[in-house]
């Protein structure tokens, strides 16, 4: 008994102390940023209403941001993920550079260009523009550069090396039927005239050339294998230059003094946290010690996007990626080799709902496959081609069901399997699916949880009924979504053979009238939805994000890439 | 000379050890589906083939396995197969020293505070601060590491701006994941030196040593300290393995770039030469930490004989 309460006093005590101990933190804490912000927003507004300009820049001009992964190569010819992508993108720049508001492709490196009437012939009239070291950037750079990437010899070989079959016998040299590169499409004319021809017609092409297999490299990397494992070696071209690199832990790059915009690049460095963890990541944001989080190079936990949105109004951002969530089938086998069956399962997911209650980033519903955000003939391709393939219908599923059913002698659906790759967010919608088919259609669905490289193995050998996928674009073309689904294509995970829509997209490679282009992609697209069902559209992905109100100048891509070099801090 | 054959003896064991561990972890690797190149966009056939056979993967898995070992008899460890071109031994090298550095102060925090308040436990038992001990060292030993972690970081950061969130950039980025790190050695070290010192304290010779007239100061630190933290070096070996070679949840809610966060990102991408680098890494200094406890425990305990059957 009298221990008992001897006990209960230390808690107490301890409860009162630590209470009081953190009264005095919160106080103190308070009353500290109160002044601050008093004595910062004073001046301000001094100032701000005798000048025009009511933005005034920070003195430090050091932008802070999370990557969830660090990236794994800086070596443009190895790259090939978003990570790198969002680091390769301060420090290095192609022939042209995207314009992330219109979503075209500006004069980068190459100051103008001319293209021939049939659309193969590129000619590109480079800058005045410097390496880091201060030696000019050349055509010669560009040669250099994309040989690595097709020379299969390249030790490792570029793993985006088909990136650059659009060349002229791009292919055919990586694949050695071409053993002289000077009969690929690319030429050095002279320093500052570089030429390009074309495989074929591509519209895209100048948007291609911002993306980082494009990019140019300097002279240095010859014989050095390892140059870009190391800061001390690599040689830039872009508006900051890598500065330090721990391992695992943080990454800096700074203003690149030689960059040919240098006047226009207001930061003077980015610090990179290389944290994987969306709590942490949201929390150090709150905490003052992040400008942005959130995607794409960041994470905010799936479960806290409604909450701070509301908490966070002005700060918080949301964003169409061009990116498609979707189940695919294994359309090989029974009973999914049905149509009627495969259209009853895609009738009954009601997707508002699962956006709703379980995905809760605001995505929008998808009944067709090419996501918005996608470049068409004239404006975006989903504007033009709506996406009113199907319509959530449990009575007709039911029916459509009954029917297939009966085609396939069969009195009852059996259980069916559903895979997907480990995550929280796929299990909940997986299990919210599986729910509404079992509601709708009295089908028992058992839900199978893989590991990653596991589940992608299963899924590329067909070993499945359906699974859980999600494609986002190489490129801004339709083309990105569709050219996966023809027979045999490496990426067509469903098994679908159909020579018709084969055709169509090989019209709509050889083709460049943009208007035809689009017809083809309609054609295509309700073939593989409306028509054929291989797979069912769930919603297209939205990224969430949180920015400082005093970060400016930040702009993503169609694709949800993010572009620092032209962001600035005003003072806060 | 018994202490050269003792040591020549645990080597030979070790050798042994690591070449089973190297032998399973290789061929248990291989088992899994997947490898570095599996990705949701599939690369060409011609491309893959080509990567494979840059890194071997086209040659039959004992051909493999010959290879990676007569690479790791000349002491190479490899490149990386996702982070290209990047040795694996840079990359242990540069996350070990930020796993160490943490471990180290955590093992150090562990120990002091851990025999601290065993020793105060049993002096004080049955008292009011053997409780309060105790019910700290229950807390720590059942609430899980990152519970532990992530109140800490709620409260003291988040709330209380007193630390920062995340990163490991000078003493103040560590106070928070040390806390985190060592809140359960503290609990166990404490239970143990509480318990063995209990036990130590009704042992006759410290009854001898009462009526000898030694001081109580002279009889706490040479007899009851000494025998009393005998099962704290003991633990001390595997723990320090197990501190030092990163804890995946600290490193990961701290934004702590160490070789735990290292090691399960590798095994997410199946980098076979990074799995098989920092599992050899992994297996030596476990070893190693066990080899030194072992030694330690000669001096510190009498009655261990070289000679004697104490097999590791």
């Amino acid at each position: 008994m009298k221990k008992s309460k001897s006990l209960l006093l230390m808690i107490a005590i301890v409860l009162v102390i630590g209470t009081v101990l953190a009264g005095c933190g919160g106080n103190k804490n308070n009353a500290n940023s109160g002044t601050n912000a008093a004595a910062t927003t004073a001046p301000e507004g001094s100032t701000n209403t005798g000048t025009t300009g009511d933005e005034k820049l920070a003195a430090d001009q050091t932008l802070r941001v999370n990557l969830t992964a660090e990236p794994p190569t800086f070596n443009p010819a190895q790259a090939q993920d978003s990570q790198a992508n969002t680091v390769l993108k301060t420090m290095y720049e192609g022939l042209t550079r995207m314009n992330d508001e219109t979503g075209q492709a500006e004069p980068g490196i190459a100051e103008k260009w001319d293209i021939s009437a049939d659309g193969l012939v590129y000619t590109f009239h480079l800058r005045d523009a410097q390496w880091s070291n201060g030696d000019p950037v050349e055509a010669a750079d560009f040669v250099r550069a994309w040989k690595i990437v097709l020379d299969p010899n390249t030790d490792p070989t570029a793993p985006y090396a088909y990136q650059l079959y659009y060349l002229k016998n791009g292919e055919e040299y990586y694949t050695k039927k071409v053993a002289d590169f000077n009969e690929v499409g690319v030429k050095a004319v002279d320093a500052k005239t570089l030429e390009v021809t074309l495989k074929a017609p591509t519209p895209y092409f100048l948007g291609l050339l911002s993306f980082y297999t494009y990019y140019p490299v300097h002279k240095s990397v010859e014989g050095n294998a390892k140059w870009a494992t190391s800061k001390d070696t690599m040689i830039t071209n872009g508006a900051f230059t890598l500065t330090e690199w721990t391992t695992g832990q943080s990454l800096q790059v700074s203003k690149n003094d030689k960059y040919w915009d240098a006047a226009n690049i207001k930061l003077a460095k980015i610090d990179f946290s290389l944290v994987n963890s969306g709590a942490t990541e949201l929390l150090s944001y709150k905490n003052g010690e992040l400008d942005r989080a959130g995607a794409p190079h960041g994470e905010i936990p799936q479960e806290q996007v409604p909450i701070v949105q509301k908490e966070l109004p002005n700060e918080f951002q949301r964003k169409g990626i061009a990116s498609t969530y979707y189940y695919e089938f294994n359309i090989t086998e029974k009973p999914f080799n049905n149509v009627k069956i495969r259209k009853a399962l895609a009738m009954t997911v009601n997707r508002q709902s699962l956006i709703d209650n379980v995905a809760q980033g605001g995505q929008l519903p998808a009944f067709g496959y090419v996501p918005p955000g996608i470049a068409g003939a004239d404006g975006e391709y989903r504007t033009a081609v709506k996406d009113d393939y199907f319509k959530e219908d449990t009575e007709e599923a039911k029916k459509l069901l009954a029917e297939g059913l009966a085609e396939e002698g069969l009195t009852a659906l059996p259980p069916v399997e559903l895979s997907y790759n480990t995550s929280e967010g796929h299990k909940k919608i997986a299990l919210a699916v599986a729910d509404m088919w079992k509601q709708a259609l009295g089908i028992t669905v058992n839900t199978v949880n893989q590991e990653w490289a596991v589940f992608i193995d299963n899924r590329q050998n067909l070993n499945y009924q359906i699974a859980r996928a999600g494609w986002t674009a190489d490129y801004n073309d339709p083309m990105t979504f569709l050219d996966m689904w023809v027979t045999g294509g490496g990426n067509n995970d469903t098994g679908y053979a159909n020579p018709e829509y084969d055709k169509l997209i090989q019209e709509a490679k050889t083709s460049s009238d943009l208007a035809k282009r689009q017809e083809l992609f309609a054609k295509a697209e309700k073939m593989i939805i409306q028509d054929d069902m291989i797979l069912i559209p769930f919603y297209y992905y939205t990224n969430n994000s949180l920015t400082k109100e005093y970060l400016k100048g930040v702009t993503l891509d169609f694709s949800g890439a993010i572009d620092f070099t032209r962001a600035y801090l005003l003072e806060h | 000379m018994g202490m050269v054959r003792y040591i020549a003896n645990k080597f030979f064991y070790m050798l042994v050890s690591l070449f089973v561990l190297i032998s399973a972890t290789f061929f248990l690797m291989k088992a899994i589906p997947g490898d570095p190149f599996t990705s949701e966009k599939k690369i060409p056939p011609e491309i893959k083939a080509r990567l494979y056979e840059q890194y071997g993967l086209d040659k039959p898995l004992y051909h493999q396995y010959f290879k990676y070992l007569g690479e790791i008899a000349q002491g190479d460890l490899g490149v990386s197969m996702k982070r290209l071109n990047q040795d694996v031994t840079h990359l242990i090298g540069q996350t070990f020293s930020a796993s160490l550095k943490l471990g180290l102060i955590a093992i150090l925090v562990s120990v002091i505070v851990g025999v601290f308040l065993g020793m105060m436990a049993a002096l004080y038992h049955r008292k009011f601060i053997d409780s309060a001990a105790m019910v700290l060292a229950v807390l720590g030993i059942a609430v899980p590491s990152f519970v532990v972690a992530s109140l800490l970081q709620y409260v003291f950061a988040y709330k209380f701006h007193m630390f920062p969130v995340s990163g490991f950039k000078g003493p103040m980025y560590y106070v928070l994941p040390v806390t985190a790190l060592s809140a359960q050695p503290i609990a166990f070290i404490a239970r143990l030196t509480r318990s063995s010192m209990l036990e130590v304290l009704h042992a006759d010779y410290i009854k001898t040593a009462k009526a000898k007239g030694l001081s109580w100061a002279a009889i706490l630190s040479r007899h009851v300290l000494r025998n009393g933290i005998l099962p704290v070096v003991t633990y001390m070996g595997p723990m320090t393995a197990n501190i030092v070679t990163g804890s995946v949840v600290i490193e990961q809610i701290f934004g702590v770039g160490g070789i735990g966060k290292q090691f399960v990102e590798a095994i997410g991408v199946r980098d076979y030469t990074v799995i098989m680098g920092i599992t050899i890494f992994y297996g030596v200094l476990l070893m190693v930490a066990r080899f030194i406890t072992d030694i330690a425990y000669v001096f510190i305990d009498p009655r261990i004989k070289l000679s004697g059957g104490k097999e590791g």
